[in-house]
């Protein structure tokens, strides 16, 4: 087959870069233009050292993209809503990795966004793109939505037990790297400020928790009862949520094994980490650096009968360019593990 | 000779265990889908409980 021509809107940032690190290795995809008007003219190892001698492209400006096959936009909050109706004619498909197109309904939208969304047409075609929760819809779609990483640790912490509606109550324990944050220096990221932290800076009604909402409503349609407190650590890349559950009845380790495994146990990219032994019991962000796995893990307080559940992702992979791209081969009806295999590092 | 595989149930995550022999009293085995370490408490009927752990932070 004919590659797959494949252009990327705003790539001298993060998650630009790791969608070309993963389009690199994809056996059907062809990169052909990657934008920053900052960087114009130069290659693109210059905002990504690890590209060098992989990926002989310039950067370009906006105005320069030619029609493609896919395009995927890495602009900053506010920017794709506004100029998506330009995009939709160079590609067929367009994946927009900012928040603009996660949440459905537009009242929603301006609830946790404080302003009214500014293309509720638009929104309404979006599909969004987490497989593990929206895998049946990406098909053939035509505007894919990027997912929130902390939304999709703490979707995928949730997920079994919120689906089978045995989650009273749920508080997220959200840890995560720094470069969670962009790749624009801020006061938070700061050296003297970011390095050797556990600094909170979000105790509670984390924006991601909207995305969380939406993907597991209740059985009978209410919304899931979910907070969530957000803690930068020492770390550069991941997420680890330990979500704490009430749950509306009495669980035990062998019916959590079940509910895991009757969720996830097709998912090419969920693993169960629920060991006994070893000093990886439990789900571990860093040994998922690079890859698109989602750990996930569970626990019970004999003692009260909470409930404890993890998962662990790379938030630039599986919470942002590795879900792109796996959306993105489930639009296409390519293999959708293509491109998304690197298993990690150990030691990282 | 009896080819027949012995099995029994993980009191971790309810996994069939096998066995290719008969077991013995205080053998370890381990469930291939979760991993726990499993002792033989009894060998008739079979019955297996969870092996003993240390803890990563004994000591401190």
């Amino acid at each position: 087959m004919n590659p797959v021509r494949v252009s990327i809107v705003g790539g001298s940032g993060y998650t630009g870069g790791e969608l070309m690190r993963l389009l690199l290795s994809h056996p059907n995809a062809q990169i052909a233009q990657v934008t920053s008007r900052q960087l114009r003219g130069l290659p693109v190892f210059r905002s990504h050292p690890n590209l060098r001698g992989h990926l002989d492209v310039s950067f370009c400006t906006p105005d320069e993209v030619e029609p493609c096959d896919v395009l995927f936009l890495c602009m900053p909050h506010g920017k794709a809503s506004g100029e998506i109706d330009r995009w939709r004619d160079v590609a067929p498909l367009i994946i927009d990795l900012s928040a603009d197109f996660r949440l459905r309904d537009p009242d929603r939208y301006q609830h946790w966004y404080g302003e009214a969304h500014p293309n509720p047409d638009a929104l309404a075609t979006a599909q969004y793109g987490l497989a593990e929760v929206n895998r049946a819809n990406l098909s053939g779609a035509s505007l894919i939505s990027g997912v929130g990483c902390n939304a999709t640790a703490m979707t995928l912490a949730l997920k079994p037990l919120a689906d089978a509606g045995l989650i009273r109550r749920a508080i997220c324990d959200v840890k995560v790297g720094s470069s969670e944050a962009g790749a624009e220096p801020s006061a938070g990221s700061h050296h003297p400020v970011r390095a050797r932290t556990a600094r909170t800076y979000s105790a509670s009604g984390h924006r991601h928790l909207a995305e969380v909402e939406q993907n597991l409503a209740q059985p009978d349609g209410s919304a899931l009862d979910v907070d969530a407190t957000i803690t930068a650590i020492d770390m550069v890349r991941g997420v680890l949520c330990t979500a704490h559950i009430d749950t509306t009845e009495p669980l035990e380790t062998k019916n959590l094994w079940k509910l895991f495994r009757g969720a996830y146990n097709d998912e090419p990219f969920v693993r169960i980490v629920a060991d006994r032994q070893g000093p990886h019991k439990f789900p571990d962000p860093r040994i998922l650096v690079g890859s698109n796995h989602a750990d996930v893990g569970f626990a019970v307080d004999e003692r009260s009968g909470r409930v404890i559940t993890f998962c662990a992702i790379d938030n630039l992979v599986k919470g942002a360019a590795g879900s792109a791209v796996q959306s993105m081969n489930i639009a296409l009806g390519l293999p959708e593990t293509s491109g998304l295999t690197f298993p990690g590092l150990h030691p990282a | 000779m009896s080819t027949e595989t012995i099995t029994a149930t993980c009191p971790e995550c309810d996994a069939t265990v096998s066995f290719d022999r008969a077991p013995l009293n205080g053998e370890i085995a381990r469930c291939t889908d979760c991993s726990a370490e499993l002792e033989v408490v009894s060998t008739d009927p079979l019955t297996l409980e969870l092996a003993p752990e240390v803890e990563e932070d004994w000591g401190e």
